[in-house]
């Protein structure tokens, strides 16, 4: 049904180049901005772009399956993992401006430029020939002809892929587990920490509903000053983040006081709720994150 | 049908970006979706020479692509989040500890 739909009739040549200029324009669009967005979830929306305009070309050619492999495993898997590793790594932290090799960005570019010549220059040599007649024909059909060739010529290729998922979903848990080298906190350890922490009460809530209608707005202490620990870390860092780069400075003029520098560290030492010790949240991190790239993507 | 040769054009061209990508960024997850976006570029000629040929093995070969680059996504990640777990830090140029 969709083969039928997709394997392009004779007649439909133009509607084709339509198609793959729209596709086309799209994809080195999305790609730009992927390679040029400062955040990394932003990137990765843009690569979600790109993988499924590539999906439609897929399908366009002829092949449906591997369209549809694309939309599950690229977009479906590998970008989820993506996401769920940014979400540990932190969100917060955009790339540095400041270049650690000088020039690095200019010659970044050339080399593009000379990558994106010498690559044209053979393509253009190259031979590409038309389309064969009727697309792939093997088979009656794309998914029959694909089962056909792989649990026959490609059998054996197929088994060792089998194996390099496993190996690398072993790998992947090795890599990200991590052992308990201390002895487990216990909860009289845990309740002396606490009360030496200084802060032994349950920190303040943030300010949502006293002037504001959100959780990034600091509670008032008596004197009317703002309370630092009321407010996550994450999003402290995050306004700090938005005042270097010139955006609206939601909440850091009432976190941080007048006049001080913003370091950001400010919210580093915040007692956890948990009444643990204070620990050190870089960047807004939290302390334990869960192991993360366990889930492997069964292909 | 248009010719292959548009889609082998349109390969190349994001084959380059991805590459640009991975010079000029520095926080590793962005490099390593710019190598997917170059796996992926390749794909995408696998598959428009699969279709000047009119054989599937190109695209036997793309599918395999895929699954060996989802097997490079997880390991790769997996060594980032240690790295990250370690130093704190996600930026290419923080992993410098082999350096001098």
């Amino acid at each position: 049904m969709i083969h039928s739909l997709i394997l392009a009739s004779p007649g439909s040549d133009s509607a084709e180049l339509a198609a793959w200029w729209i596709l086309a324009i799209a994809a080195v669009g999305a790609a730009l901005g992927m390679i040029f967005t400062k955040r990394a979830v932003h990137c990765a929306v843009m690569l979600a772009v790109v993988m499924l305009i590539l999906a439609a070309m897929y399908a366009m050619q002829g092949a449906p399956f591997l369209a549809f492999v694309q939309v599950i495993v690229y977009t479906g898997a590998v970008l989820m993992l993506f996401l769920f590793v940014m979400m540990i790594v932190g969100v917060s932290a955009a790339d540095s401006i400041i270049e650690t090799i000088r020039g690095q960005r200019l010659w970044a570019g050339l080399a593009g430029i000379s990558l994106l010549v010498l690559l044209a220059l053979v393509v253009g040599h190259a031979a590409i020939g038309a389309a064969a007649p009727s697309g792939p024909r093997n088979s009656s059909t794309n998914v029959e002809g694909l089962a056909r060739l792989i649990f026959t010529t490609y059998v054996f290729p197929f088994e060792v892929t089998s194996a390099l998922l496993i190996t690398a979903a072993v790998g992947a848990m090795v890599l990200a587990h991590r052992e308990r080298t201390g002895p487990k906190p216990t909860q009289r350890l845990l309740s002396r920490q606490r009360v030496a922490g200084g802060h032994p009460a349950p920190l303040p809530g943030p300010g949502t509903y006293a002037q504001h209608n959100a959780v990034d707005m600091p509670a008032l202490l008596p004197d009317g000053s703002a309370s630092r620990l009321s407010v996550s870390g994450v999003l402290a860092n995050r306004a700090i983040e938005a005042e270097r780069s010139g955006g609206r400075p939601a909440i850091a003029a009432e976190v941080l006081e007048p006049g001080e520098p913003a370091d950001l560290d400010m919210p580093a030492t915040v007692p956890t709720r948990g009444g643990d010790p204070p620990r050190r949240l870089p960047g807004g991190l939290p302390p334990e994150p869960p192991a993360p790239a366990a889930n492997e993507e069964e292909r | 049908m248009i010719s292959p040769a548009h889609y082998v054009a349109l390969a190349v061209i994001l084959f380059v970006i991805g590459g640009v990508g991975v010079l000029i960024r520095r926080n590793a997850l962005v490099v390593f979706m710019s190598v997917e976006l170059m796996l992926n570029a390749v794909n995408l000629s696998f598959i428009a020479f699969a279709r000047m040929h009119g054989q599937l093995d190109g695209q036997v070969i793309a599918f395999f692509v895929m699954v060996v680059a989802a097997a490079e996504v997880v390991v790769g990640l997996a060594i980032l989040t240690s790295i990250f777990r370690a130093r704190k830090s996600a930026s290419v140029d923080d992993a410098n500890l082999l350096k001098n």
